[in-house]
């Protein structure tokens, strides 16, 4: 297969961006999608010129490192997976495929396609943890979690803080990101102690870190690789106003 | 000078060594605590429940990781799962008989103290997991589920959907993250070590490099704490992340630490095989597969031909022309054998002409029997993710046909030496998790990788180095103003400016990938003394080629992928051939380790107590140097050492 | 409290969502009201009459438009934050999301489109009405002809008539169809009672709430347009509107 590639290159931060177009031929329909980039950057090295630096790491779609705006999509057009799990025979051959980084002022492009994601970090440290210290806690029996309540954790848990949702959100709000963590922590007791404060403080956090206001498009859900339900933001919501109506 | 091992082994009863040894070791006050800085490279399992404890107990902690994040580190990629000797199955399980199924899987090539100390402490970490909210997965009542693995005849394995890994490091960046936002520690991610200082014998910080902005930052502390995983990418194919490396650990080796068993190199039999020239990793399907997944390879060789050529289905194929060669070799364990037997037991079938696609490197997993058992609904339930990612790579629904698998490189069960304390022979250096050699012998057991990260890092670490640090007590802040400092900052950036100048015509990934090859060919699953010796050639002259023709692209003082790649092709290019001369000097087969010139007349592995009951520590001596070998020898007072029998 | 609904992008979220709520229930009171003029347009006026210029109905209406002026601007202040948020570089391709309605992603546009249409409305009825009265008058010309203020069916009957009165208003019912449409079951979400075993549900109940509000203000429309062209327009300035009128003073 050969493509046409459009793709955005920056130097660093502080430089002004462009797109350049690159052809690469002969591409198996099995390589993945960073395979085929794989295969430009050595050509580019070949070259003598510098290769398009993109974040990637595991190439098992867990991670979360990967992170590139494929025509459009979020982790291009293939759906509940990241941007590695993604193979070239989804595309057309011959086609041109455009290649942006995430696109949100709270992820500042570092080069070309690589944007720094710090800001999920620091909500997290807002609160986006239990407060227990290493070897006080009781027998992981001690307390019986409803099955249905361990699934429902483990579906927000399954977040991998790719930054797909701000990225898609035409807001550029990460209410998603937010609400996973809250949620999954909400639904287990151990979770519950602190769930008051810990939805104050992500929100407050994600507000200050200059993230948008959802608006319950859906298109976070829609584009997250691991499929996680705006339910959860509904969710955090709950927390959120319950918290607050506590003050 | 050989290396003096002193691996610091308590007296005592199995049972009572490791509170014996609490017990004994020394402790440092809160407020002496407060002065003490520790540096944490890569923020794994290992580093990030380490970091997490360390800056709860009061120390000042530094962590680094070459992620944007510490939540990337590869830990997350474990799917299967985490042992715990809890018996919540009822099934006879104690700390005693998960401790004799590690150094049973591990060939009787682990320290018996340290693995015993890991069967212990594995019921804490579940606690300490579910705690901070890890949502493993749960029965009807309520009570946490387990499920199977290799090498085990107990369900002892805790879960988390096909993510446990994932959900684990969630646990520990979140207790990570706690600790940042209570300034205990400071985080510093996308940033590379690039070189450990030593100054007086001790460890006294590390070089690290920016990979943002490229600028080379000195940092100082009173210990440092390696933690950044195995060395598989020396394969180029590996089931590791891209970016997963060696390099830290080897600046350690090259600075006096030793270097244990580097050949011992796990082989995982369940990833999906390699389909061109163009891959750029292997991608693993989780061994729980084989709880209901049954291993097989046509009997005949016509139906090979056939499916090969694509005139025959694999479900074509009658169920009495199947060769279901685990089953058939090993009744009592069957598809459950430990990896290193699966994965060769592939190899044999394979090398005999068996293989089922057209590279003839590949076999069958086959769910047919369990869907037929159990129903669809319930193995979507089990392995859903699995078989929907399995359909992604390969296009070939697991539902339908069986899924095609083949061994690939996935765990380095060696690494820097270190004592009971988890310690170096440097003084103040210490090693946790895949980095260091110590729990796993020659071949790790599956959902013990896990275990073994956080046990080190919440259970073991935080206290043994405070036996350390109280000495440190009255040491001032470590200065990185000092000569120390400055050789190494000046060795990393003419290493650097040297990488630049070669301009050569090779690029990074060219030399690296033919360094695979040379790995995978001669010190893969069956290594020979020719073939060792083989590879310690073609890797010298490789890294000759390296020197004079490898290209790299781009500036120092920038975001420079291609930089960050050949610094740590300069380290696997030295650490093969280390690995290669282990294997050499290894002339017996133990566990991932198989030379074809031992084996019993079955084809299983065939050990050399009375000669190789030993840890094989290599000291550095110079990059064209040949390292020497100190052994450190392992007294079984505890158990028997037995040829392994997955029989009967 | 209060510092949480101006600063918090929850708390913002909340006031849309409250605010949203009331004019949705506002919508179903006119709606039905409306319908009455087309049964009977005596009992309309009497309706009118009631709402006139009393002391409850001018307070209720001072409190609509709070409403509207506050749901339209934290509408505004939202948008802004979210374009900011976007950042100043945008993407160059952009796809529509599978399962993204066309509404939430333009309820800022739909929003405009209902308060010009809103603009429009006042200028149609209420300045005819409710401020003549509070003007002190008693009513206003309109095409050459005495109207009284609560003589709405009059009114309803003379702008209906006009087909481009028709033609505006029915633009206008569609935006609220979309806007409501996304909006009923998003204040839902917003306060929090959503999951996905009800989204179905909820989506379905916007869906009936927003075609029942347009189905019910489009056929008082429709159904005065056909009369007109049909010639049987309605006479009501007679007994009815007097009645309505003395019962108003």
């Amino acid at each position: 297969m050969n493509f046409k590639l459009k793709i955005w290159r920056q130097k660093d931060a502080k430089s002004q961006g462009a797109f350049e177009t690159y052809e690469v031929k002969n591409i198996s329909a099995d390589t993945s999608f960073l395979e085929m980039l794989d295969i430009l950057n050595n050509d580019l090295v070949h070259a003598g010129k510098e290769p398009v630096a993109f974040d990637h790491d595991c190439r098992e779609g867990i991670c979360g490192m990967c992170s590139l705006h494929i025509n459009g999509h979020a982790h291009g057009p293939a759906q509940a997976v990241t941007t590695c799990q993604m193979y070239m025979r989804k595309f057309k051959d011959g086609s041109t495929i455009t290649i942006e980084p995430w696109r949100s002022a709270a992820f500042p492009v570092i080069k070309d396609l690589v944007v720094n994601r710090g800001a999920y970090d620091e909500i997290l440290q807002a609160g986006g943890f239990v407060s227990v210290r290493t070897n006080s806690v009781p027998d992981g029996n001690a307390i019986p979690i409803p099955k249905k309540d361990a699934d429902e954790s483990m579906d927000a848990a399954a977040c991998v803080g790719c930054g797909a949702c701000a990225a898609t959100c035409k807001n550029g709000s990460a209410m998603l990101f937010v609400a996973a963590r809250v949620s999954s922590l909400a639904k287990l007791p151990q979770g519950r102690v602190e769930g008051a404060r810990r939805a104050k403080a992500m929100v407050a956090k994600m507000d200050e870190l200059g993230f948008g206001n959802c608006t319950n498009t859906g298109a976070c859900q829609a584009e997250c690789p691991k499929q996680i339900s705006i339910a959860h933001i509904a969710r955090l919501n709950r927390e959120f106003l319950a918290a607050k109506l506590q003050d | 000078m050989a290396l003096k091992l002193d691996s610091k082994i308590p007296a005592g009863a199995l049972a009572d060594k490791w509170s014996n040894h609490k017990a004994a070791i020394k402790v440092v006050s809160p407020a002496n605590k407060r002065k003490l800085d520790i540096i944490i490279v890569g923020t794994g399992l290992g580093g990030a429940s380490a970091a997490a404890s360390l800056g709860e107990m009061g120390y000042n902690v530094k962590v680094f990781c070459i992620q944007d994040s510490p939540r990337r580190a590869h830990s997350i990629a474990a799917q299967g799962g985490i042992n715990a000797a809890k018996n919540y199955q009822n099934d006879n399980d104690s700390v005693y008989r998960l401790f004799y199924d590690t150094i049973k899987g591990g060939d009787y090539r682990a320290r018996e103290a340290n693995v015993y100390r890991l069967a212990e402490v594995s019921n804490l970490i579940i606690d300490q997991c579910v705690a901070q909210g890890v949502p493993f997965a749960r029965e009807y009542g309520g009570l946490l589920a387990n499920r199977s693995f290799g090498g085990a005849q107990v369900s002892r394995t805790f879960y988390a959907r096909g993510q446990t890994g994932q959900q684990l490091l969630l646990g520990a960046y979140a207790a990570l993250n706690k600790e940042i936002a209570a300034g205990s520690v400071k985080s510093y991610p996308r940033h590379e070590m690039l070189d450990i200082v030593v100054e007086d014998g001790e460890a006294k910080g590390i070089i690290a490099r920016n990979l943002v902005t490229g600028e080379i930052e000195r940092h100082g502390a009173h210990a440092v704490v390696i933690a950044t995983g195995g060395y598989g990418n020396v394969f180029f194919l590996s089931t590791n992340a891209m970016g997963s490396n060696g390099s830290a650990a080897f600046q350690c080796y090259r600075k006096g630490a030793g270097f244990a068993n580097p050949c011992f190199t796990q082989i995982h039999p369940t990833c999906i095989p390699i389909h061109g020239t163009q891959q750029s990793k292997l991608t693993l399907m989780s061994e729980s597969l084989r709880n209901d997944g049954r291993i097989w390879v046509p009997k005949k060789m016509e139906d090979v031909e056939a499916i090969r050529k694509g005139t025959k289905k694999p479900s074509d194929i009658a169920e009495e022309d199947r060769d279901y060669y685990l089953e058939r070799r090993y009744p009592a364990f069957g598809n459950l054998v430990p990896r290193d037997v699966a994965s060769r037991a592939a190899k044999e079938r394979c090398d005999a002409g068996y293989g089922v696609n057209e590279t003839g490197l590949a076999v069958f997993l086959d769910f047919k029997t369990a869907i037929e058992r159990l129903g669809e609904d319930i193995i979507k339930q089990r392995y859903g993710n699995l078989f929907d990612m399995y359909e992604e790579i390969t296009d070939v629904s697991p539902y339908k046909e069986p899924m095609q698998i083949f061994p690939a490189v996935h765990y380095t069960m060696g690494g820097i030496w270190v004592d009971y304390n988890l310690m170096t022979t440097i003084p103040g250096l210490y090693a946790i998790g895949e980095a260091n050699f110590s729990d796993h012998g020659a071949n790790r057991l599956g959902a013990s990788a896990l275990m073994q990260g956080l046990a080190d890092g919440y259970f073991v670490l935080p206290y043994t180095i405070g036996d350390y640090l109280s000495k440190k007590i009255q040491a001032p802040k470590v200065s990185t103003d000092t000569p120390a400092f400055a050789e190494a900052e000046k060795a990393v950036k003419e290493k650097i400016e040297k990488l630049f100048s070669i301009n050569g015509k090779q690029s990074v990934d060219d030399i690296h990938k033919r360094l695979g090859n040379i790995m995978w060919n001669n010190v893969g699953m069956a290594r020979t003394k020719e073939s060792l010796e083989k590879a310690i050639k073609e890797i010298q002259a490789l890294r000759k080629e390296f020197w004079t023709d490898v290209k790299v692209v781009g500036t120092a003082n920038s975001f420079n992928v291609e930089l960050e790649k050949a610094l740590r092709l300069v380290d696997y290019l030295e650490l093969g051939e280390l690995m290669a001369r282990d294997a050499l000097n290894r002339e017996e087969s133990c566990g991932g380790h198989f030379r074809s010139e031992h084996q019993t007349e079955e084809g299983e592995a065939l050990r050399h107590d009375d000669e190789f009951a030993y840890a094989a520590v290599w000291e550095y001596k110079g990059m064209d140097k040949e390292p020497e070998l100190t052994k450190e020898p392992l007294d079984y007072e505890f158990t028997h050492r037995a040829q392994r029998n997955y029989k009967d | 409290m209060s510092c949480f609904l101006c600063n918090s992008s929850l708390g913002k979220k909340l006031v849309m969502s409250v605010t949203g709520c009331c004019l949705v229930l506002f919508l179903l009171f006119h709606m039905a009201m409306n319908l009455v003029a087309l049964i009977n347009p005596a009992g309309y006026n009497t309706i009118c009459a009631l709402l006139g210029a009393n002391w409850y109905a001018v307070v209720a209406t001072v409190g609509l438009a709070a409403l509207v002026v506050l749901h339209f601007m934290y509408a505004l202040i939202l948008t802004v934050n979210n374009y900011r948020a976007r950042g100043s570089q945008r993407y160059a391709v952009t796809a529509n999301e599978p399962g993204v309605e066309w509404a939430s992603k333009n309820m800022l546009v739909l929003g405009v489109i209902v308060i010009l249409g809103l603009l429009l409305h006042l200028v149609h009825f209420w300045s005819k009405m409710m401020l003549v009265e509070l003007m002190g008058a008693e009513g206003t010309m309109v095409a050459g002809e005495f109207v009284h203020a609560t003589d709405g069916a009059t009114l309803v009957a003379f702008t209906f008539s006009k087909w481009y009165n028709v033609v505006l208003y029915l633009v206008w019912l569609t935006a609220l169809w979309f806007h409501l449409n996304h909006g009923v079951w998003s204040m839902f979400q917003t306060v929090g009672w959503a999951n996905d075993v009800w989204y179905p549900r909820l989506k379905c109940a916007s869906k009936v709430v927003s075609t029942l509000v347009i189905l019910g203000f489009a056929a008082v429309i429709v159904g005065f347009f056909v009369m007109s062209i049909c010639g049987c327009g309605v006479e009501v300035c007679t007994d009815a509107c007097c009645a309505g009128h003395n019962h108003a003073h």
